[in-house]
């Protein structure tokens, strides 16, 4: 039965495929006169090339941690391509003006960006390789006050908004990736939702890295002013390489008083073969500021790509009552390495945290869930919940647990639970001898394991991300 | 309906030896009780006839409605009828009560070229069933034996089997942990299941259970084979002599 499970596991990656794309690029390596060509590429103001600067000289005085539980061959960063975008310049006043070539390709991911054809009430911003394509429904947003647009763009549109957020949650300061990230960062989402304002539609970004040896480090900032809501989901694919490509982004959410940011992500990025050659490496700094009073930011992840995924969208609670909450399935298989989890900041007072967490490991992979819940001693009254589980399938891969906790304040609730188990023979068999085929009988199992996660995405996207966990799980149990 | 002839199985990962030679006649409607002390191969062959791989088999055969049963899968085994109620019911959690026994219901009226119910069909036809076990509708939206009692969990099987109408029952255990109340409620849903069209075999080591559903048949185990068969008079005869009696005959 192992290997039966193990084959429905093993289901070939189905976006793995290369466009021959004309691209611009800037050559490999990575130098002070790079970052300067990448800020002249995207005709940068002067305050946008300072920030780059200052945050490449920082990384230069720093070095790669090495503290995460996953091993692999550090990055060569003198071999990487900082910038790769599509050659047809791609005007985003209309969707005509995309390269059809460009369209076809978000076509076949099954992300059409012509607005009659979309999932409703969805928006997109296309990120390929270094830059945004396109970015849709843009007018009907506008109209009700809320920025879509892409960081570029956002860059010479919305400057004093820029200057004001930007590296306000993640400075450059912060860590190895995201100091490389600010300096050579070349596109990438920008939200802003003014005061009051209820966003009429979910929001996406779709990235994806199409040219080999490229790296892709893009930023997202999105910021909700007082009384707001906004809800936002990434996606991710890459085509099937035989060498490791670096992905780094930045992710930055602000919440003031009373503003409610739920941002979902579907990460599917290339995992590599199963003998563990090629595929994403996935170092991401996501974090959110619930700056305000009663605001709450919400993550959730469904991370089954990348090689190694190394990764914790957490929350700073400053503002008093606000909430935090980190819904999250990582699923690894072959020889996948996660190391993921979140960090809850206590600040405020009557702050809390929930951590739900589910952890997938097949094959001989490493799955870690680490995590931090910080009570500061100013958060009188804060709660936190954690719930670690994690669920093994077949003998030769591992889950680990690394919860962190720190309480400073006597006033505090703080709770973890974790479990560990197998989906067995006799699990298995239970169902078949209920009648119910091997196939059905897992998906119903993992998306059991996985639903207090699913029932946090948006809609539109559950069923996407159960499909993909079939996918990726079809078949092995041992 | 059901002919097991000089049945050997080991198991699979060490290859211990626990059916050594075993025959076992079933006529269809009939009712069964399998007694034996522990470690006579009772829980085996239930799991043998059910298709579980954790055990082979070395020889012999097993024939249901006479074609050869072992060449099944375990779910094909399900699908033409053949139901085991678990000693021990696994757990599943995030998966309800009620979309399990929709699946496997479903699997089933598929197998057998009928609709599939929707999810208020099936309402209302579990409801009925559920009255059989006397059970609280609200186990439908619970996880499948997460958090049950040891009764709970043997009610539950109950309740599966009469909603999948198996044609051969095998109840492995099905009394054992349960209080005097569960006992009566769960042999009330077995006599309510009760049928022409079914066979049922209980597997015991009590029989306290066969004051309450009587059997057609009553058969001794004792190290891999059934050694002694007879009538409802020698579940009484064993009580009140106890299994030495029989391992002699071994």
């Amino acid at each position: 039965m192992t290997s039966e499970f193990q084959s429905y596991i093993d289901r070939p990656y189905q976006y793995g495929f290369t466009s021959d794309i004309e691209a611009d690029q800037l050559p490999r390596g990575l130098s002070e006169d790079i970052v300067r060509a990448i800020s002249v590429k995207k005709n940068e103001p002067e305050w946008m090339l300072e920030f780059r600067l200052k945050a490449y000289r920082h990384w230069l005085t720093m070095s790669e941690p090495e503290w995460a539980n996953v091993t692999y061959e550090k990055p060569d960063f003198q071999n990487i391509i900082y910038y790769s975008a599509p050659k047809t310049k791609a005007a985003k006043g209309s969707l005509d003006e995309v390269d059809p070539q460009i369209l076809e390709v978000y076509e076949k991911l099954g992300i059409p960006l012509h607005e009659q054809k979309m999932l409703q009430n969805v928006a997109v911003d296309a990120v390929f390789d270094s830059v945004s394509v396109a970015t849709t429904f843009r007018k009907k947003l506008s109209e009700a006050g809320v920025i879509f647009s892409s960081f570029s763009e956002a860059v010479h549109e919305h400057p004093e908004l820029l200057k004001k957020y930007l590296g306000s949650v993640v400075p450059y300061t912060d860590n190895f990736y995201a100091a490389l990230n600010a300096a050579v960062f070349s596109d990438g989402t920008f939200v802003f939702i003014p005061k009051g304002v209820r966003c009429p539609m979910e929001l996406s970004t779709y990235f994806r890295i199409n040219t080999k040896d490229a790296g892709q480090f893009e930023r997202t900032l999105i910021v909700a002013e007082e009384d707001t809501h906004v809800s936002y989901l990434e996606g991710c694919t890459a085509p099937q390489f035989d060498t490791n490509q670096l992905h780094a982004a930045v992710v930055e959410l602000v919440a003031l008083e009373n503003a409610e940011i739920k941002y979902s992500t579907v990460q599917n990025w290339y995992a590599g073969d199963e003998n563990g050659v090629g595929g994403i490496y996935n170092f991401v700094t996501k974090r959110g500021m619930c700056e305000g009073r009663n605001s709450k930011i919400s993550w959730t992840q469904v991370e089954t790509g990348s090689a190694i995924t190394w990764k914790y969208p957490s929350c700073i609670l400053k503002g008093d009552n606000s909430i935090g909450e980190f819904y999250s399935v990582a699923l690894t298989n072959h020889l996948q390495q996660a190391d993921t989890g979140t960090k809850m900041i206590h600040i405020g007072k009557n702050t809390r945290s929930t951590i739900i967490s589910k952890g997938i490991s097949a094959g001989k992979s490493q799955n870690s869930y680490r995590g931090l819940v910080k009570i500061a001693k100013s958060a009188e009254g804060a709660r936190s919940y954690a719930e670690c589980d994690s669920m093994l399938i077949g003998q030769e891969c591992g889950a680990h647990t690394f919860p962190y906790i720190e309480v400073q304040n006597p006033t505090a609730q703080v709770e973890h639970e974790a479990t560990t188990s197998r989906i067995g023979e006799d699990q298995i068999f239970y169902f078949l001898q209920r009648g119910i085929d091997e196939e059905n009988a897992i998906s119903m199992i993992i998306n059991g394991f996985c639903k207090d996660v699913f029932r946090e995405l948006p809609m539109e996207f559950a069923v996407e991300a159960q499909k993909l966990l079939g996918i990726k799980l079809e078949g092995s149990v041992g | 309906m059901l002919s097991i002839k000089n049945l050997h199985a080991c198991v699979a990962e060490t290859k211990t030896k626990i059916l050594k030679g075993l025959n076992l006649e079933i006529l269809s409607g009939s009712v069964h009780a399998i007694m034996g002390p522990n470690g006579s191969g009772k829980s085996t062959l239930s799991k043998v006839i059910a298709g579980h791989p954790a055990y082979e088999i070395t020889q012999g055969e097993v024939s249901y409605f006479g074609k050869n049963l072992l060449e099944l899968e375990p779910d094909e085994r399900a699908l033409a009828g053949v139901f085991l109620a678990f000693q021990y019911p696994i757990e599943v959690p995030g998966v309800s009560n009620a979309s399990f026994l929709r699946e496997a219901c479903n699997a089933s009226r598929k197998h057998q070229g009928l609709e599939e119910l929707d999810p208020l069909e099936f309402d209302d036809y579990v409801r009925e069933k559920l009255k059989m076990v006397e059970m609280d509708p609200k186990f439908l939206d619970r996880s499948v034996n997460v958090g049950f009692s040891g009764g709970e969990k043997k009610r539950n099987e109950i309740l599966q089997m009469a909603v999948l109408e198996p044609k051969l029952a095998l109840l492995d255990e099905t009394d054992s942990g349960l209080d005097i109340d569960a006992l009566r409620i769960v042999a009330d849903g077995i006599n309510k299941l009760r049928s022409p069209e079914r066979s049922i075999v209980m597997i015991t080591h009590y029989q306290r259970l066969l004051n309450y559903v009587e059997p057609d048949f009553v058969h001794v185990m004792v190290n891999g084979q059934v050694v002694k068969s007879g009538g409802r008079e020698l579940a009484l005869e064993l009580e009140e002599r106890g299994y030495d009696w029989v391992q002699g005959a071994a």
